[in-house]
Order: C-alpha cells, then sequence, then structure tokens
C-alpha cells in the first residue's frame, strides 16, 4: 500500500486539509475509487476504510493482478467532516458541483482540480455519493447519461438494479459527468445510508465493488457475484408525493413490495393525532426510494417505485 | 394586489408561500398591457433587492396615475432562506439558482421553481436582483449570457447601472432562473450589486432610477425619470480575476470602483498569528476594480478581486 497525498490546502486557523489516496499494485491505472465529497458522507468514508483494508490484504496475498493498480481516496472534504457541515466549511460551496476544477479559481474549484488532475486517467471510476434529499435506497448503481455510459458494464457489480438518470445542467460539474467526459468508466453507487453507518448496505457495497474489479481482471477476488442487475430509467419510476404535510408514518420499506391500493403511509396531523391523509401505492410495484425525514412538507416525493405486474 | 404564486405546507401548522404584489394602473386594466416583473430574494443571504422592491413600490404608488401597465413584484422567492439567513433552500441545502425551470412533479424546490417560471413566463422583461454574497461587495451590473446580447444589452442600458458584462455561456448556468426565462423568450435581467447580508441605500436608489428608466422604456410608465448613466460594456477577455494565493486575513488597500495601475498594491493577506504578511496582492493589469472582497478570511483561492481592463 502506497500512501500519496493527493492536494494540501494551507489554512491558517486550522491544520492544514490532506486529501490522501491509498494506492495497490503497480502498472496500468486500473479503478479509481473516491469516497465522501461532502461532509456528512459518513457511510461513503466508511466504505472506502473498510475497501482500503481489504485492498492492502489482497496485495499482501498477491491478488491484485500484475500490471494493474486500484486507488482508493476517502475523502476529499475533510475539513467539513470534521465541523459537521454538509457543504464546503467556509463559502458552503459543493466540492462534488466543481468538476474538472480549476487550479487558478476559487478554493473548491481548486481542491476539485487537485484531485481530478489525479484521477482522470483512471480506467474505471467509482465514487460512493448521495442524494440532496434525506431518504433511504435501495443500493443500486448510477449512470448519467451522457453518451459514454455503460449498462452493461453496470451490472458487473452485481447490485440489484443499475439505475439512469438523464444528466441534468446542474450535472455537468460533477465528479461523474466529468470523468465520463474524460474517457473513464464513470459509476456511482448509492447504498442504504449516508450520515449513518449502514452495516449491511455498506458490505454489498464492498462486495459490488470488489465483485466488479474481479470480473474486470483487476483482482483475484472470489465472493458471490450479487444478482442478474435489472436496468431502470429515471422516467419509468413512479413517485408518490404527499398531498399534506405533517408527521411522517412509514408503512413501507426499501425493496418491500407493494400492491395498488396499500396504505405505504400516514401523514398525521402535528397537534391532533389525527391521520390527515392516507398514502396509497398507485400500482403494485417495488420501494426503490423513500423518504426518512419525520416531519415532510406537502409536495414532497416520499417514494419512488419500479412498477412490476406482480400477478404471482 | 398580493397574489400567492406558490404556496407548500410545512409540517407544522405553517406554509411557504412565494407571494407578489401586482401594481395596476388606476383604471384598470384592458387586458393590452405589458409587464414587467422585479424578482429578488433566490438567495436567503442577499438582500439588496429588499430595499429595491420597497422603494420601486413607494415612487410608484406616490405618482400611480403615470402607472400605464403592469408591475409585478416578487420580493422573496426564497422566503425559508431569507428568513433564516440561508444562501440554499433551507432543508435540502440546495443553491435556488440551480434547479430552474424546476418540476411540477419534483420535489418542493422544483415545484416551486415551475410555479415561479409558469408566473413570470410572457413578461416583457424581468429583472432577477442579486447581491454577490458575504464575501464580495460588487458596483452594479447587469450581467448577461452571450447567447442572448443581442435582446438584452439595449434593455439594460437602461437600468442606471455602472457596468454590464456579457459573459461566456457555461452549461451549468442552463439551470438559474435567468437562463430559464430567456431561453422561453421571456427577457431576464440579471442585477448583481452591494454585498450579501447587508443593504446600500445608494446601489437600491440608482437601480430604482434605472428600473424606472426601464418601464418609462417598455411603455409601462409615463412618468419622470432619469436619464440612465452610459454604462461600461465588456466581454470575459476584459475582465482579470484575483485569486488569493495564500490564506490569511484579507485588508485591501484600494476602494470598490477605483482605478488601479498594473502592479499596483491590491492589499495583503496577513497572518494574525505570527505578525507576518503572507501574501502581498498586486493588480495583474491597469483596470477598474468592480468586486472587492468583503469578508476578510481567506482560503487559497479565496476570489479578492475582478479587475476590468
Amino acid at each position: 500500500m502506497k500512501e500519496k497525498l493527493i492536494f494540501e490546502l494551507n489554512s491558517v486557523y486550522r491544520d492544514n486539509m490532506r486529501i490522501k489516496g491509498y494506492s495497490f499494485g503497480e502498472g496500468e491505472e486500473s479503478a479509481c475509487i473516491v469516497g465522501a465529497t461532502r461532509g456528512n458522507e459518513v457511510q461513503q468514508l466508511y466504505i472506502c476504510s473498510r475497501l482500503i483494508n481489504i485492498f492492502k490484504q489482497l496485495e499482501h496475498q498477491g491478488k491484485i493482478k500484475y500490471g494493474k493498480s486500484v486507488m482508493v481516496i476517502p475523502t476529499v472534504n475533510s475539513h467539513s467532516m470534521n465541523i459537521g457541515k454538509r457543504f464546503w466549511s467556509t463559502d458552503n460551496t459543493d466540492i462534488n458541483r466543481m468538476f474538472p476544477g480549476y487550479n487558478l479559481g476559487e478554493t473548491t474549484q481548486r481542491i476539485a482540480a487537485g484531485v481530478f488532475e489525479n484521477i482522470s486517467s483512471y480506467k474505471f471510476g467509482i465514487q460512493f455519493t448521495s442524494f440532496y434529499m434525506q431518504g433511504d435506497y435501495i443500493p443500486h448503481v448510477r449512470v448519467m447519461q451522457t453518451g459514454f455510459e455503460d449498462i452493461e458494464l453496470a451490472k458487473d457489480f452485481g447490485l440489484p438494479y443499475v439505475y439512469r438518470r438523464n444528466a441534468r445542467p446542474y450535472d455537468t460539474t460533477t465528479l461523474n459527468y466529468n470523468w465520463q467526459l474524460w474517457e473513464t468508466k464513470a459509476f456511482s453507487v448509492y447504498t442504504s445510508a449516508t450520515d449513518k453507518i449502514d452495516v449491511v448496505s455498506a458490505r454489498e457495497a464492498i462486495n459490488a465493488v470488489l465483485s466488479f474489479l474481479n470480473k474486470q481482471g483487476i483482482i483475484q477476488y472470489r465472493c458471490h457475484e450479487g444478482f442478474i442487475s435489472q436496468f431502470i430509467e429515471g422516467h419509468s419510476l413512479m413517485n408518490v408525493k404527499s398531498a399534506t404535510a405533517g408527521i411522517f408514518i412509514r408503512h413501507a420499506d426499501v425493496d418491500s413490495r407493494v400492491k395498488k391500493g396499500d396504505v405505504i403511509a400516514e401523514i398525521m396531523d402535528p397537534y391532533t393525532g389525527e391521520t390527515a391523509d392516507r398514502v396509497i401505492a398507485p400500482q403494485n410495484g417495488i420501494v426503490f426510494f423513500h423518504v426518512n425525514q419525520p416531519l415532510i412538507y406537502s409536495q414532497t416525493p416520499l417514494f419512488r417505485i419500479i412498477p412490476t405486474d406482480d400477478l404471482v | 394586489m398580493i397574489e400567492t404564486v406558490a404556496s407548500v405546507g410545512l409540517p407544522i401548522d405553517e406554509k411557504l408561500m412565494i407571494q407578489k404584489n401586482r401594481l395596476v394602473p388606476v383604471n384598470g386594466l384592458s387586458g393590452n398591457e405589458k409587464r414587467i416583473s422585479i424578482v429578488t430574494g433566490t438567495h436567503g443571504d442577499e438582500l439588496e433587492g429588499q430595499y429595491v422592491c420597497y422603494e420601486l413600490q413607494r415612487r410608484i404608488k406616490e405618482n400611480i396615475e403615470c402607472l400605464t401597465g403592469i408591475v409585478d413584484v416578487y420580493p422573496a422567492i426564497n422566503p425559508l432562506g431569507i428568513d433564516s439567513i440561508t444562501r440554499g433552500i433551507p432543508g435540502f441545502d440546495l443553491d435556488m439558482n440551480r434547479i430552474f425551470p424546476g418540476l411540477e412533479n419534483g420535489s418542493m424546490p422544483e415545484y416551486i421553481a415551475s410555479k415561479i417560471i409558469d408566473d413570470l413566463s410572457g413578461s416583457a422583461a424581468v429583472v432577477d436582483i442579486h447581491a454577490s454574497n458575504i464575501f464580495l461587495e460588487e458596483i452594479p451590473q447587469v450581467r448577461i449570457n452571450e447567447l442572448s446580447r443581442d435582446t438584452l444589452v439595449p434593455l439594460a442600458k437602461h437600468l442606471n447601472v455602472d457596468y454590464i458584462w456579457v459573459h461566456s455561456s457555461a452549461t451549468v448556468l442552463e439551470s438559474t432562473l435567468a437562463y430559464s426565462l430567456n431561453v422561453i423568450g421571456t427577457p431576464t435581467l440579471v442585477v448583481e450589486m452591494g454585498v450579501g447580508m447587508r443593504i446600500t441605500k445608494k446601489f437600491g436608489d440608482q437601480l430604482t432610477d434605472g428600473i424606472l428608466a426601464l418601464i418609462k422604456e417598455l411603455g409601462i410608465w409615463n412618468g419622470d425619470v432619469i436619464t440612465p448613466k452610459e454604462p461600461i460594456i465588456s466581454e470575459d477577455g476584459e475582465v482579470s480575476f484575483i485569486n488569493a494565493g495564500k490564506s490569511g486575513v484579507f485588508v485591501p488597500c484600494v476602494g470598490h470602483w477605483k482605478n488601479v495601475k498594473k502592479d499596483g498594491h491590491i492589499g495583503d493577506i496577513l497572518n494574525p498569528l505570527t505578525g507576518e504578511i503572507n501574501e502581498r496582492i498586486l493588480a495583474p493589469t491597469d483596470g477598474i476594480v468592480f468586486t472587492l472582497r468583503e469578508y476578510p478570511i481567506v482560503n487559497e483561492g479565496s476570489l479578492i478581486a475582478r479587475i476590468l481592463a
């Protein structure tokens, strides 16, 4: 294992921020794995630290393939993690909206540029990231539609779903999007948690990464190869929104099957305790996402459901 | 007449409401009047537009007989942000000016954004007032995407600003309110002036004079207006950026909107721990300082100034 200082930001009032990468094997820059870009992405940090520990063992056992190398960057934003802020500690900008960066630009542009300069030539790029709304997902691989995305390759992670979404203008400054423009095969892996550690979904994500790297001939690793992934697109999911605001009492979990007409949540009046609204499944399906906040606004997308026939 | 453009229930006994005030001619509407919309409060820490909304309406109401069209004033399209001194949308940590044109079936911020676009669409002009942020002070200026130059520069000249900056197009900016409106044919001018969390009355009065001149030009007002000042118009190549090379405390030694010479002293980045100067900031070119660092603490890369050559 080699520890590499990817970027260092000097500070007057705090210790310097050091972004570190841990590399394994020698030769082709085969795969780069990036964890937390936001200060609350604790699960993403945890997964990367576990992966570093595993790669260290694999390297010791000679199971990083000859001529291949892997690098893991557990976090690019330790300054925000250390003070519990999601975005950059001083100006609240999002490092994952600054790629490919600019080394003469503003602070977070320089951080992004310093990171990207070190990771843009890898063959495969894997990012553990999070969604702006607080909620739980079925673990899945997400690819952005850029014209360079590779759905079949994404299935090699063996996660239950490969999800493709249209890139919007504000996505064009994310790491994933820019990796793809620089011809890295880029994938974002979502697990069930962000600001807490969910060991079960973390283990599933770690296994998916190891399985993927094994199938690409980068490491030698025997494991269960996971699922035959189902490909879904953003527009094919059903959004179930809240008609009223209040206390959100959820009855359906992620990955659970729901039938048309099921009461999948209730909205409780926060003063009287009465049921203000019942949230009904509009069709048969599988819960792909649900919010996990106890208090919700009206107009909030509470669930995203993968439609199924479910005649059995 | 106060109207609600969008309303979303909050969890406990409160509604988030996006409101506008509509001023109309005393003799009512024939249906053929033009409409101008004044929008501000997208970022909760930018308050300069609040004074403009007040002052513009005060002046119009004082001479309401001069109003020949519709003036819609939207003082707060991110009201929770203003109330909680939060730049983005509280609860989502989203920059509201990166979610337009919104999505009626999307999340709460996207839903609100779509309603705002629907309501503003069709205006003869929209003036979208920003105030930099807490870190930088800006001279009153209009920023125009080069794609909309031909339509917007003639309108911007009426706004009585010191400077019009025609900047290059960037895909990420396609999520802004102004881009989303311009692309559907509603001319939208972005004004930047002053500094975050403050109101600079002088700038507010200057812009109010300009908005009245613009609405007169559009045929919405027939009262007296000033002759707008002739703005400097420039493109990206004429703007130099100065970013901090070191962290520390920035103390300027030039004034805002002042001429500087190449290699002239702009300020210093100080180290309060060692008592030393970490970096001496010099002007890279002759020009005018139109953006100047207001918040003293800087990291490597923090923007110190922009100079118009």
